[in-house]
């Protein structure tokens, strides 16, 4: 009845929005896109960045980019700290989850609390208070340090994720396999995380891309090798290089690529 | 094509003819789907409106333009001499009550009735006034500080209903309304409705699916099957003189007889009777209650007999509706006084005055057997 | 229904690492900030009050910290000013492009931090892109020298990355409202103006709570901003506590420092939790 209902804005009804409306919301996507565009833009400038227009395009920056070689050791290491932060977040991300939406125990609202607080706690606390950690326990620095840091940070991802998808869960579905006999872990394997798939390969795909984008916890946690986010992060307080712009187009691109696989994902197994 | 039965005026129901709301040719599309055709109807001043189909007729859809949430693909909507379908729903003096209620969460009981007058910016002191007399009148007064939550389903019903009325609308919509109470609390509210409708003397126009819930609230019924006015009639206009076999399969239980004229007589199988209507085939509808178990009395050749066998009895309180299998392989459905049947075969008779003719119509799978 | 077995295989392992990686940390941190560091650079763990001593009197903390808050507010002022149109013109008036639109709002955060706020220093510096563009088109005849290392900078970098994340709560708590209050309202007569002020709004606060919030904490602790834009007008309250981990060094007052931060930040949290539950009527 009231669900044949307000599509009634593209049906011809008559109430339209506001003109400012529109203006503003498309303003506030230039804004967004903006900086960008002028990235993409300025990667193919033969002068570098600045100035206005820019002239001389050229494929330059992108060549000096890829003979740069601790650039690309920087990558690999992301890709493997992104690898192992996503395996630890799964790893005790999932059965937080699972344990928020069916345990009673004491301190339950103490642990939730912790578990999501990295999520809107600025990330140099969650940094400097595992620093500490790694310095009294007299732990080096590295990579696995970082590997350390993302998982504890984006363990709280991981359990948003799964705990909206438990919620989305039919646990009728799980009783009806008890009740055919199955137990509780073949139920877990054959009913629950086939269910849950959409969620935790949405929130793999988070984590993996959160960690290779990550910064203010691993400025802390950094040892000898660097991940891509501090590699640029020190070429930039030496000065602006083009190259820079290069590669953020790059990591760009990538991004996109990653957000509309997961967009099909989504639209593929879950429609409407 | 519509089929009005009905004159300029309503019977049966109070002697105004002014008429409020013309409904003028409206017809809706959602892109290639066609919900409404041609929908043309005129409502009077004070009636009693019941818009009754099946869902996906369009009903709900044409209330949603007389309310203005909806805008119509083509035809006119006209109230009192002006043009109504080219105003927005806020310009238009016309309230609705919705079938999930819509009530403000934020906002108290009070502040959710006294909503429209204080947009409209009554004095303070009016609106505190009339939100108590329409707090009163659906017997609501004691919950005026309570939020939406707080109360029941059949509650909030009435708080919607106070919301719209404490405005004084010149037409009420209300769009099943009734459709999530439970039976009793149901039949309950018919029963206020109506008399809440006596009282204020507002128009209104009720949706529903549910026939009798139509039949014991309404001055006239408008049947909508598939966009279009099947009939539209009084509750025992349309009874007792169904237009179609929709109409008389979708109100009430109906036996339909196939029977071929010729020369007078109607026969359908085994079944003789006599009627003026010319030559051809032709539907009649033969309700349930007019075919009685034989009498003593002598016949004529308008009653028309036949024997049975009983098929099923199911009992419904005050009456059995029985199925029986004719000696000519015909199926009817009777309504009989409840009792206990004796074994064999039985005998039934008719009288050919109540063998309706009617319009085929396309006829929805229903537990009606046709003949 | 699950057995204890169960219950406890999926909470023991969380439990674990979030007191080893969470809890301990915290506490540690809560430990140093009661110590002290030596002439000779060590941290000597002799309890004392050395430090929150420090933060009260000198007043360069308590500077810091308000110009701090105050561009946060600010960030989170104009991420709520460019995000809550944004989301109401999607949940209302997008038809059937609302998924594509949201798409499109959600991409920009997938794009590294790093990778924005260096795109906005390009964008910003006296040779940059927009000063070049406004000597060009003679709007200006030589180079605004307050766009780049300045305060203005760092709010417009952080409105920029926290735009997204004040529209998302916010276009959640609007499409959670039922349209037929809409049309309620709408036919009770209220234009689409009021209906705005008196139903809408009052609905979707617990999204601007935690909008506001999350956009105002993360500002708040944000210390790459301001090293790449802020200049020295623009430091902020992270930036000491990096340098006293770095090359300040002094770990004790930088956890003492951190300790503050922890604490506001908890508290402010605690405070727009229980404002959202007061609002919130579903």
């Amino acid at each position: 009845m009231e669900l044949l209902m307000s599509a009634s804005s593209s049906q011809g009804s008559l109430i339209r929005g506001p003109r400012w409306l529109t203006a503003h919301a498309l303003a506030v996507f230039a804004f967004l896109y903006l900086p960008i565009a002028i990235l993409i833009l300025y990667s193919f400038n033969g002068q570098g960045v600045g100035g206005f227009p820019p002239r001389d395009l050229t494929l330059n920056w992108y060549r000096i980019l890829f003979s740069d070689a601790p650039i690309w050791d920087s990558v690999l290491n992301s890709l493997l700290v992104a690898a192992a932060a996503m395996l630890i977040a799964l790893l005790f991300g999932i059965p937080a989850a699972l344990a928020l939406d069916r345990a009673q125990f004491p301190g339950k609202a103490l642990f939730r609390r912790l578990v999501l607080l990295p999520l809107i706690l600025p990330g140099i606390i969650t940094g400097l208070s595992l620093l500490m950690l790694f310095r009294v326990a007299e732990v080096k620095l590295s990579l696995l340090t970082i590997v350390l840091g993302h998982g504890t940070a984006l363990i709280s991802v991981a359990t948003t994720e799964v705990f909206a998808g438990l919620q989305k869960l039919n646990r009728a579905q799980e009783e009806a396999s008890l009740d055919l006999g199955a137990n509780h872990w073949q139920t877990f394997w054959r009913i629950t995380v086939p269910n849950l798939k959409l969620s935790i390969i949405g929130a793999a795909l988070l984590i993996f891309t959160l960690s290779m984008d990550e910064i203010a916890v691993s400025f802390f946690l950094i040892g000898r090798d660097n991940t891509l986010p501090l590699e640029i992060w020190g070429r930039l307080r030496r000065g602006i290089t083009p190259e820079i712009n290069a590669i953020s187009t790059i990591i760009f691109l990538f991004s996109l690529v990653a957000i509309v696989f997961w967009y099909r994902l989504r639209t593929r197994a879950a429609p409407g | 094509m519509a089929t009005t039965t009905e004159p300029a005026v309503a019977t049966g129901t109070r002697p105004s003819s002014t008429s409020l709301l013309s409904i003028r040719s409206v017809a809706k599309h959602f892109g290639k789907n066609i919900v409404l055709r041609d929908i043309s109807l005129e409502i009077a001043e004070g009636e009693f409106l019941t818009i009754l189909g099946e869902s996906g007729s369009g009903k709900t859809t044409l209330l949603r333009i007389l309310a203005g949430f909806e805008q119509s693909t083509a035809g006119e909507v006209w109230m009192s001499g002006e043009r109504l379908d080219t105003e927005p729903p806020y310009r238009r003096r016309v309230n609705t009550v919705f079938q999930s209620y819509a009530l403000f969460p934020h906002m108290t009981l009070e502040q959710n009735v006294g909503y429209g007058l204080q947009i409209a910016k009554r004095p303070a002191a009016e609106i505190e006034s009339r939100v108590a007399e329409a707090l009163a009148k659906v017997k609501m007064s004691t919950y005026a500080k309570s939020k939406p939550s707080k109360i029941s389903g059949g509650q909030q019903q009435r708080i919607a209903l106070a919301r719209a009325l404490v405005n004084r609308p010149r037409l009420l919509l209300l769009d099943e309304p009734l459709s999530a109470l439970d039976a009793n609390l149901r039949r309950q509210m018919q029963v206020e409705l109506k008399a809440l409708q006596r009282e204020v003397g507002i128009t209104f126009i009720f949706v529903t699916h549910d026939q009798e819930e139509a039949m014991v609230m309404s001055d006239r019924i408008a049947l909508l099957r598939s966009g279009e006015l099947e009939q539209v009639a009084s509750p025992r206009e349309i009874y007792n003189r169904p237009a179609t076999s929709y109409t008389a399969q979708f109100i009430g239980h109906t036996n339909l007889l196939h029977a071929d004229i010729s020369q007078g007589t109607a026969t359908c199988g085994t079944l003789k009777w006599p009627t003026s209507l010319p030559d051809g085939t032709t539907l009649f509808s033969l309700r349930p209650e007019c075919i009685r178990p034989v009498s003593a009395a002598p016949t004529s050749n308008a009653t028309v007999r036949f024997s049975a066998a009983l098929r099923d009895q199911a009992f419904h309180g005050a009456t059995d509706l029985l199925r029986v299998e004719s000696d000519g392989g015909l199926i009817f459905t009777i309504r009989t006084a409840s009792r206990d049947l004796p074994e064999g075969p039985l005998e039934f008779e008719f009288s050919a005055a109540d063998a309706i003719p009617v319009r085929a119509t396309s006829l929805r799978s229903t537990s009606e057997e046709r003949v | 229904m699950f057995s204890r077995a169960y219950r406890t295989a999926v909470t023991v392992p969380p439990l674990v690492w979030v007191a080893v990686f969470l809890l301990v940390p915290y506490m540690l941190m809560f430990c140093y900030s009661f110590w002290s560091v030596s002439e000779s650079g060590t941290i000597v763990h002799s309890w004392n009050l050395d430090n929150y001593h420090e933060l009260l009197t000198k007043p360069v903390y308590w500077e810091t910290l308000l110009r701090s808050m105050w561009i946060a507010a600010r960030v989170m002022f104009f991420s709520m000013l460019l995000g809550y149109p944004l989301a109401y013109f999607l949940s209302f008036h997008a038809g059937g492009r609302k998924d594509l639109y949201y798409q499109l709002v959600i991409i920009p955060l997938w794009v590294s931090y790093l990778v924005r706020a260096y795109a906005w220093k390009t964008i910003l510096g006296t040779d940059g892109v927009l000063n070049t563009l406004l000597q060009y088109v003679h709007v200006t005849s030589h180079p605004l020298d307050f766009l780049l290392y300045s305060p203005f900078a760092v709010v417009l970098t952080l409105t920029h990355i926290y735009t997204p994340f004040t529209f998302l709560p916010i276009y959640a708590a609007l499409e959670h409202i039922p349209r037929n209050l809409v049309e309620a309202s709408h036919d009770l007569g209220a234009t689409p103006a009021q209906t705005f002020w008196r139903v809408i709004f009052p609905l979707s606060i617990p999204g601007v709570l935690a909008g506001a919030t999350f956009a105002f904490v993360l500002s708040l602790g944000d210390f790459l901003a301001p090293l790449l834009l802020g200049g020295p007008s623009g430091i902020m309250i992270s930036n000491i506590v990096v340098s006293l981990f770095g090359a300040a060094y002094n770990w004790p007052l930088g956890a003492a420092i951190s300790l503050c931060m922890l604490a506001l930040v908890l508290a402010l949290i605690f405070f727009s939790e229980r404002l959202e539950k007061k609002w919130s009527f579903s």
